[in-house]
């Protein structure tokens, strides 16, 4: 186990959870379909003014990116708290938060970068003018790993209740807040036509930072859960 | 000295006692500053040129909304010496604080938005201050609802002391992102301090009762303290001995 490297264990453990998802095709799909559903309904909700539409659609790709990354949440370390594997991981020799790290990145690849892809079909489908949808894939490429990493301290909080899900929301989602409003706000400003440079700088800021500061957290927080 | 202080404090039963003490000595004294700041407030100081009588529901809104961002930075700092040194004591402080601050939060937008009708014609505005105010209820609901459906209690102190700690990192930047994304509210006034923008005569009554609502929080997390240790200790001798005699 310890002549185990750093770098190897985390490829195997990002590995394994690539294999594991793409077993189960059909979980791997649920986040996108979830995307489009919610995004969806709101022309549905608000009317088909094509005005009211283009104002609300920046804010609509994003609540809606939102809830698909909070629903995805919970699978982060479900099964291998079951299983019991998480605590396998604790007891390695490696440090926690870098293998916590390899399943974040892991559940961003198979949640995240979904709505990554599709976001240019709902770009189109909610008049976001196709001059914004560099900026809007760019925040949400910057913006999505930021709420799996928050997301990370909430599951890790959570995995051992029984009724976890609900708690859940109400632990990540008024963190989620800084990230809605500045991926909100850059494509907006994008629509006009005014530079998006400072939101995508605070994006990418807030990234870096989640990504040296969540997955401590996490650890320290699945040691809690399991202790 | 200091450290000997610190480690009796860190005993249950030694912390439940001098609590005992000190809670009259906080609810007595809240009293007096809550009596004081609340007549100066509402009948010595002056109407405002333009608010008129309504702003002096300011008296509780502004040391509100103080104690909900102290509170959760009491919870905070506790947190982190109870996640790093393991002390019981400072777990306690964590609980005991967060239905107080939920409380003074909950209490800081309602009396906001009461002000809010008359003063803006409207009881709620999507406004930085508001918003953050509100996020913050929401960062207390939280933490209050993952103590609650933590069954051992001590497990359920730490993780609620690594989401506190989450939340204080946060609550800087959600601050700033909700001012960045608009603003209606208008910029306080008080922490001006080397010309606060209002009259010594408004400004007394504000500061009592700022204080007079801190001795409140303190008398109040002294007696939750005191009823979680007897809860958590319930198993142990001295409380047993305790029951014993308060049953003769």
């Amino acid at each position: 186990m310890s002549t185990l490297s750093l770098t190897s264990a985390f490829s195997l453990l990002l590995k394994r959870d690539l294999v594991l998802a793409y077993r189960r095709r059909s979980e791997l799909v649920n986040p996108m379909l979830f995307f489009v559903l919610v995004t969806a309904m709101f022309p549905l909700g608000i009317g088909n003014d094509p005005k009211l539409i283009e104002a609300v659609g920046p804010g609509v790709v994003w609540v809606a990116a939102l809830l698909a990354s909070l629903l995805s949440l919970d699978s982060m370390f479900r099964s291998d708290f079951d299983d019991g594997s998480l605590e396998q991981f604790m007891l390695s020799a490696h440090p926690v938060s870098v293998l916590v790290l390899a399943k974040i990145l892991a559940h961003w690849l198979v949640t995240g970068l979904p709505l990554f892809i599709v976001a240019p079909l709902l770009a189109v489908l909610l008049n976001i003018p196709s001059s914004a949808i560099p900026t809007l894939m760019l925040t949400l490429i910057l913006g999505t790993p930021v709420l799996s990493l928050i997301g990370s301290v909430g599951v890790a909080l959570t995995v051992g209740l029984r009724r976890g899900g609900v708690i859940l929301s109400l632990l990540v989602l008024p963190l989620y807040v800084p990230v809605l409003i500045f991926g909100t706000d850059a494509v907006k400003t994008a629509i006009i036509g005014i530079p998006t440079t400072a939101q995508i700088s605070i994006l990418g800021a807030m990234l870096v930072g989640s990504l040296v500061l969540a997955p401590m957290a996490t650890a320290a927080s699945l040691r809690i859960s399991l202790s | 000295m200091i450290i000997r202080f610190f480690h009796q404090m860190g005993s249950p039963r030694y912390f439940y006692n001098v609590a005992g003490k000190l809670v009259p000595w906080f609810m007595v004294s809240f009293l007096i500053t809550l009596v004081f700041g609340l007549y100066y407030g509402l009948f010595v100081a002056p109407p405002d040129y333009q608010q008129g009588e309504s702003y002096r529901i300011m008296y509780i809104h502004v040391p509100s909304a103080w104690m909900s961002m102290f509170i959760y930075v009491v919870m905070a700092v506790s947190g982190l010496i109870s996640l790093v040194w393991r002390i019981k004591m400072t777990e306690i402080v964590v609980i005991s604080s967060a239905t107080v601050g939920a409380s003074f939060t909950f209490l800081a937008l309602a009396t906001g938005s009461l002000w809010g009708k008359p003063m803006w014609g409207t009881w709620w505005v999507w406004d930085a201050r508001l918003t953050s105010e509100l996020i913050l209820l929401f960062l207390y609901l939280g933490i209050i609802a993952l103590h609650s459906a933590i069954e051992d209690k001590r497990v359920a102190a730490r993780a609620v002391s690594i989401l506190a700690l989450v939340g204080v990192v946060n609550i800087p930047i959600i601050h700033y992102s909700v001012e960045w994304w608009n603003t209606l509210h208008q910029p306080a006034s008080v922490t001006k301090f080397d010309k606060p923008s209002m009259d010594l005569s408004m400004l007394i009554p504000l500061l009592t009762m700022a204080i007079s609502f801190k001795l409140y929080y303190g008398a109040v997390v002294l007696m939750r303290a005191r009823a979680e240790i007897v809860e958590r200790e319930r198993n142990s001798r001295w409380v047993q001995e305790l029951v014993e005699q308060e049953a003769k």
